[in-house]
C-alpha cells in the first residue's frame, strides 16, 4: 500500500481527474469536498500529504490550511494547495498561511504528481 | 384747427414710436443682441431725465424772470458730474453690491436695513415728487393749450383737466407696460432706457432748433441777438451772491437725491464705467441744452406782446411766426422732456412703494404664512403696477388741486428742496461710519417738517392749507417762526431760505443723534460695507442658519425670483459648498447671498425680515456682537477671507476623499470580477487539460473510460464557451446599445419554444400551464424573451429539490402588462440569498451543478431592455419568479430607450 493523499476539491471532474493520475502512480486518495468539516476529514484519514483547493463551500482553503498549522498533530502534513485564482496575492496569502506549494489551475497531471512525491519525500 | 389735428396725430405717431421702440429694445436685450444696449452713450443720455419740462420750457421762463439765475440748475449737477464723480461711483458700487432698488432701500440697507427708516424715505419721496409730476402735466397740458389758443377761432375750449388726465394715464399705462416687465429690479428696463434716451435726443434737437431759428431766423444773426439781449432786462438782473451759491448746491444736492435720477443712475446702470463717459458728456449734454435758453428769452421778451407766459416762449415763439412744424417739434421736445421723467419717477416710486410699504404690510397680515404659499412674485408685481397707477393719479390730484398756478420753476424748486433732505443720511451712510439709523432717522423728521413748514404747505398759497396769519406772524403768533423768515433770516428767496434750513439742521440733528446713539450690530456691518464698498468685496451680514430650512427658503425664494433663477442660485450654492443635490447648507454666507439676490426683487429690509421668518429671527448671535464690537472692520474681513480658504480647502479634501473612495470601490469591484472570471474560466480548463493529458498518457485504457473521458472534456468545452458566450452578452446587454429585434408571438409558442430548449419537455419535471389564457400576442425581442424563460425553467430543472418537481406558469394582462408568474414546488431559494440572485456570478447552492451564476444577471439586463422587468417572489412555497413587460410595441421601444 502506496502513501495516503488526501484531496480536498469540490469539482467532480478535478477530483477524479487527480484521482485517477495518483491511484495510477500507486497513492492510496482519499477525498473530501467541502470546507465545513474539512478539518476532521484530515484528522480522520491521516493523509500523508494533502492536496487542498482554495475556494470551497463553506470554509476557505486557506482557513482550513490556518487550521492544520495551528493543530499540533497535523501541523507538520506538507499540503499542496490548488487555486483557479492565479493572483500574485493568493500566492502570496498561501505562503502566509503555510503551504508546501501553490499551483494555478490548469495544472498538468505531471506536475501534480512531481509535486506530490516531491513534498512527500523531502 | 388743421394745426392742432396735426399735433395730436404727430404726438400719437410720437408715442407709437416710443413703445416701438422700447419694445424693440426689450426684445433685443431678452434674445441677449442687446450688447449696445447697455453703451455709456445711452447711459449718459438716460440721465438726461435730469432736464424735464421745467428744463426745456421752465429755463426760458426763469430766465426771463431773474436773468442767468437758471444756469445754476445744470451748474448744480455739472458740478457733481466733474468735480465729484468718485462719489457717484461709491453709490455706483454700493447699489450694485447691495444690490439696492432705490435711494429708500441705500438709506435703510446702509442704517441696518430698517423698514421704518425705508417707509420715513418712501412717503417723503412720494410727497416731494407729486408736484414734480403734477408740473409735468402742467407743463403738457399748457403747451397743448398754447397751439389750442393760436389756432384760436374755433370757439372750442380746451378741457385742461382732462388733457391732464389722459396724459397721466397714457404714462402710467406706458410705464406699466415697459417698467414692471421684470420683477428683479436690478434687471435693466432696456427698452424704457432706450425710450428715454430717444427722447433726450429729441428734446436737445428740438431746443437747438428753436434756438437756431429765433437767432438767425427772428433776430437777424448772432450780433443783432447779443444786441437784444445787451438791451433787455435779463442783462440787468443782480443776482445776489447767497442766492447763487444756494440754488447752485440744492440742484447739486437734488442731482443725487432725486429717486428718478437715482433709477437711471445706480439702478439702470450697467457698468460703473459708464460713469467716466459720463463724467463729461453729461456737462456738455447740460452746456447745449442751455446755450440758447438767453437768446429764447430776450428775444421772446422783445417780440412777444406784454403779459406772454415766458415759459411757453420755446413754444409760442415759433407759433407766432407761423412756423407750425417747429413749434410742432418744440411741443414734441417738451413732450418727451415731461414724459420721461414721469415715467423713471413713477418707476423708482413704484419699487419704493411696493417693496417698503404694500410688501412689508402684506406679510405683516398674512403672517408669513403666505411667503410660503402665495404667489409673492404676482403680489409683488400687482403691487408694483397699482403703486404706478396710484402715484400718476396722485400727481394728477396735485394738478388739480395746486390751481395750475405757479409757475413752473417754482414747483421744480420746491421738490429739489424736499429730495434734498436725503443727502445728509445719503452722504453720512457713504462716508461715515459713525452715522446711525437714530440720526438719520431724526435728520430726515427734522429737514422734512422744515420744508413742509416753510416751502411745501404756504406753496399751495394762502388760505389753502396754512393760514395767511401763519405766514405773516409765524406760527403762535412767534414771530421767528414766521415759515419763510425763520429765526429772523429775512431777506433771503423763500426755497434758498427753506433749503439753507432745512438741509443744515437736517445735517446738525443727524450728526448729534449718531454720536450720541449707539448703532445696532447689523448697521455697524452695513456701515463698513458701504463706507469700505472699495475695499470690500461682499460679505455676509452676519446671518446664522442654525435652524433654517434650505428647503423652506428654496420654496421661499422661488416665489420671489422665479422658480429658474431661485434653483439655481440654490444649485451654484450647493456646488460650491461641495454638496450633491440642491439645498446648499444654509451658512451665513450662503444666506448674505440669498437676502442680496432677494433684495433685488423686494428690496433689502423686506428681504431680510422674509428671510429671518425662516431662519428664525436670530439674525445676530453673540458672536456676532463681540465680532462687531472689534471695531476694525479690516480685520472681520481679513480672518473671513482666511475662514472662507479654510472652507475651501476642506472642500475641496473632503471631494477629493469622495472621488478616492468611489475610484477605491470601483476598483475592488473591477478585481472580484477579474477573480471570478478567471475561477469561471479556469475550473472547466482544468477538467480539459487533465483528462485530455490522461487520455494521451495512459495506455492501457478501458473503452468505457475512454468515452467517459472524452464526453467531461466535451461537456467541460461546452461548459466553457457557454460561460464566454454569457460574458459577452451580460457585457453587450450593460454597456453596448443593442438593437433590439422586435418581432410577433404569442406567448404559448414562446414558452413552448423555451420549454424544449431548457429540456423541460424530457417528461422529469411537470409543467402546468395554463393555455386558456396564453394566448397573448406580444410584439417584443422575442429571442430575448425567450432567453429569460430558458434560464427561469434551466434553474427550475437545476435547483427545484421536490421529489416530483413541478413548474406552473401563469401568465396575466392587466393595463398593457404582460406578467407570467414561474413557481416551482422546491424549497425555494434562502432568504439571506433572495437579495443577490441577480447580482453577477451569484450562486444558490454551494454545489457546482449550475452555470457561472449568471444567467438571472443577463436577464434582469434583458427584462430592462425590453421595458419589463424580472422580481423574485418571496412569499410563495417554492422558488417563484415573476416576469413583467408591456404589450405594445411602442410601449417597449420606449421604455428600452
Amino acid at each position: 500500500m502506496g502513501k495516503k493523499v488526501l484531496l480536498i476539491e469540490d469539482e467532480q471532474n478535478i477530483i477524479e481527474a487527480v484521482s485517477f493520475i495518483l491511484s495510477r502512480d500507486g497513492w492510496e486518495v482519499k477525498t473530501h469536498s467541502n470546507g465545513h468539516d474539512a478539518i476532521d476529514a484530515v484528522r480522520a484519514r491521516t493523509p500523508d500529504v494533502i492536496i487542498l483547493d482554495v475556494m470551497l463551500p463553506g470554509k476557505s482553503g486557506f482557513d482550513i490550511l490556518r487550521e492544520i498549522r495551528a493543530d499540533q498533530g497535523l501541523a507538520h502534513l506538507p499540503v499542496l494547495m490548488l487555486s483557479a485564482r492565479g493572483q500574485a496575492k493568493d500566492v502570496e496569502m498561501a505562503e502566509h498561511a503555510g503551504a508546501n506549494q501553490y499551483m494555478t489551475k490548469p495544472f498538468s497531471n505531471a506536475e501534480v504528481l512531481d509535486a506530490v512525491r516531491n513534498l512527500v519525500m523531502s | 384747427m388743421a394745426t392742432l389735428n396735426i399735433l395730436v396725430l404727430t404726438s400719437l405717431f410720437y408715442v407709437v414710436l416710443l413703445f416701438a421702440v422700447a419694445f424693440a429694445a426689450d426684445t433685443a436685450a431678452q434674445r441677449g443682441r442687446g450688447r449696445w444696449l447697455g453703451s455709456p452713450l445711452i447711459y449718459t443720455l438716460s440721465l438726461s431725465i435730469y432736464c424735464t419740462a421745467w428744463t426745456f420750457y421752465g429755463a426760458v421762463g426763469f430766465a426771463a424772470r431773474s436773468g442767468l439765475e437758471f444756469i445754476t440748475i445744470y451748474l448744480g449737477p455739472t458740478l457733481v458730474m466733474i468735480g465729484w464723480w468718485w462719489t457717484l461711483r461709491k453709490m455706483v458700487r454700493v447699489g450694485r453690491s447691495q444690490r439696492i432698488t432705490s435711494i429708500a432701500d441705500l438709506i435703510s440697507s446702509r442704517f441696518g436695513k430698517s423698514n421704518a427708516l425705508a417707509v420715513f424715505v418712501t412717503i417723503l419721496a412720494v410727497i416731494g415728487t407729486t408736484p414734480y409730476i403734477a408740473l409735468q402735466l402742467q407743463s403738457v397740458t399748457l403747451s397743448y393749450a398754447a397751439f389750442a389758443d393760436f389756432g384760436a377761432n374755433t370757439g372750442e375750449e380746451i378741457n385742461q383737466n382732462l388733457t391732464a388726465f389722459w396724459v397721466a394715464a397714457g404714462l402710467a399705462v406706458f410705464t406699466i407696460i415697459f417698467g414692471t416687465r421684470n420683477l428683479d429690479a436690478n434687471e435693466r428696463h432696456h427698452g424704457l432706457v432706450m425710450a428715454i434716451a430717444l427722447e433726450a435726443v429729441v428734446k436737445l434737437f428740438a431746443l437747438l432748433a428753436v434756438g437756431v431759428f429765433v437767432v438767425w431766423g427772428l433776430a437777424g444773426g448772432l450780433d443783432n441777438t447779443l444786441d437784444r439781449i445787451e438791451a433787455s432786462a435779463i442783462a440787468r438782473w443782480d443776482v445776489p451772491g447767497s442766492r447763487w451759491v444756494g440754488l447752485t448746491l440744492l440742484s447739486a444736492a437734488a442731482f443725487m437725491c432725486l429717486p428718478r435720477m437715482f433709477q437711471v443712475m445706480v439702478v439702470e446702470n450697467d457698468d460703473e464705467r459708464h460713469l467716466r463717459m459720463a463724467s463729461w458728456a453729461f456737462p456738455a449734454y447740460l452746456m447745449l441744452m442751455s446755450l440758447f435758453v438767453v437768446p429764447i428769452a430776450a428775444v421772446g421778451l422783445d417780440i412777444m406782446p406784454q403779459g406772454s407766459n415766458p415759459d411757453l416762449f420755446v413754444l409760442t415763439l415759433p407759433l407766432s411766426e407761423g412756423r407750425d412744424g417747429l413749434a410742432i417739434l418744440s411741443f414734441l421736445g417738451g413732450f418727451s422732456s415731461a414724459t420721461s421723467m414721469v415715467i423713471v419717477a413713477a418707476i423708482a416710486l413704484s419699487t419704493m412703494v411696493s417693496n417698503h410699504i404694500v410688501m412689508p404690510v402684506w406679510l405683516w397680515t398674512t403672517g408669513g404664512s403666505a411667503m410660503m404659499s402665495g404667489d409673492v412674485r404676482h403680489v409683488a408685481m400687482l403691487a408694483r403696477r397699482l403703486s404706478i397707477a396710484v402715484i400718476l393719479f396722485l400727481g394728477y390730484l396735485y394738478f388739480r388741486l395746486s390751481g395750475s398756478g405757479a409757475a413752473l420753476a417754482a414747483i421744480g424748486l420746491i421738490s429739489f428742496v424736499g429730495v434734498a433732505q436725503f443727502l445728509p443720511a445719503l452722504l453720512g451712510g457713504l462716508f461715515w461710519r459713525g452715522a446711525n439709523r437714530k440720526g438719520a432717522l431724526a435728520g430726515l423728521a427734522t429737514g422734512f417738517a422744515i420744508w413742509a413748514y416753510c416751502l411745501f404747505l404756504p406753496s399751495f398759497g394762502p388760505f389753502m392749507l396754512m393760514p395767511q396769519e401763519v405766514l405773516d406772524q409765524g406760527l403762535l403768533g412767534i414771530s421767528w417762526l414766521r415759515p419763510q423768515a425763520l429765526f429772523g433770516t429775512e431777506g433771503l428767496s423763500p426755497v434758498v431760505h427753506a433749503f439753507m434750513w432745512s438741509v443744515s439742521l437736517n445735517t446738525l440733528v443727524f450728526f448729534i443723534v449718531s454720536v450720541f446713539s449707539f448703532p445696532q450690530p447689523v448697521e455697524r456691518l452695513q456701515g463698513a460695507q458701504f463706507v469700505n464698498v472699495f475695499e470690500h468685496s461682499t460679505t455676509s451680514g452676519g446671518w446664522r442658519g442654525g435652524q433654517a430650512q434650505s428647503e423652506d427658503l428654496l420654496i421661499m425664494s422661488q416665489r420671489i425670483m422665479g422658480a429658474g433663477e431661485a434653483q439655481a442660485l440654490f444649485s451654484n450654492a450647493a456646488r460650491a459648498q461641495g454638496i450633491d443635490g440642491h439645498l446648499p447648507e444654509p451658512t451665513p454666507d450662503f444666506l448674505g447671498e440669498l437676502e442680496r439676490a432677494m433684495a433685488g426683487s423686494v428690496g433689502a429690509a423686506t428681504a431680510h425680515a422674509m428671510i429671518s421668518q425662516i431662519v428664525g429671527r436670530a439674525t445676530i448671535s453673540v458672536e456676532d456682537l463681540m465680532a462687531v464690537a472689534d471695531e476694525t472692520a479690516q480685520i472681520m474681513e481679513y480672518s473671513s477671507e482666511l475662514e472662507a480658504k479654510t472652507e475651501e480647502q476642506e472642500r475641496t479634501a473632503r471631494q477629493l476623499r469622495q472621488v478616492n473612495e468611489k475610484l477605491t470601490q470601483i476598483s475592488v469591484q473591477k478585481d472580484a470580477f477579474l477573480s471570478q472570471i478567471s475561477h469561471e474560466l479556469r475550473t472547466p480548463m482544468t477538467s480539459i487539460r487533465a483528462f485530455s493529458e490522461i487520455l494521451r498518457d495512459t495506455e492501457d485504457m478501458s473503452e468505457n473510460e475512454q468515452s467517459r473521458y472524452a464526453s467531461i472534456i466535451h461537456n467541460e468545452a461546452i461548459r466553457l464557451t457557454r460561460l464566454l458566450d454569457d460574458l459577452l452578452d451580460l457585457s453587450v446587454l450593460e454597456n453596448a446599445q443593442i438593437v433590439l429585434n422586435l418581432q410577433t408571438a404569442t406567448l404559448s409558442h414562446l414558452l413552448d419554444r423555451s420549454e424544449v430548449a431548457s429540456g423541460m419537455s424530457d417528461g422529469s419535471f411537470k409543467v402546468r400551464r395554463s393555455p386558456d389564457v396564453e394566448d397573448i400576442e406580444l410584439y417584443t425581442d422575442t429571442d430575448r424573451l425567450a432567453q429569460v424563460f430558458i434560464n427561469i425553467m434551466s434553474n427550475a430543472r437545476k435547483y427545484c429539490d421536490a421529489e416530483t418537481p413541478e413548474l406552473s406558469i401563469t401568465p396575466r394582462v392587466e393595463d398593457g402588462i404582460v406578467t407570467i408568474d414561474f413557481a416551482d414546488n422546491g424549497a425555494g431559494i434562502p432568504a439571506d440569498k433572495q437579495g443577490t440572485i441577480f447580482e453577477k456570478f451569484a450562486r444558490v447552492s454551494e454545489t457546482k451543478a449550475g452555470g457561472a451564476g449568471l444567467g438571472l444577471a443577463i436577464s434582469r439586463e434583458i427584462m430592462a431592455r425590453l421595458g419589463g422587468s424580472i422580481q423574485y417572489m418571496p412569499a410563495q412555497t417554492g422558488a417563484a419568479f415573476r416576469v413583467s413587460l408591456p404589450l405594445s410595441a411602442e410601449n417597449t421601444a420606449q421604455a428600452a430607450q
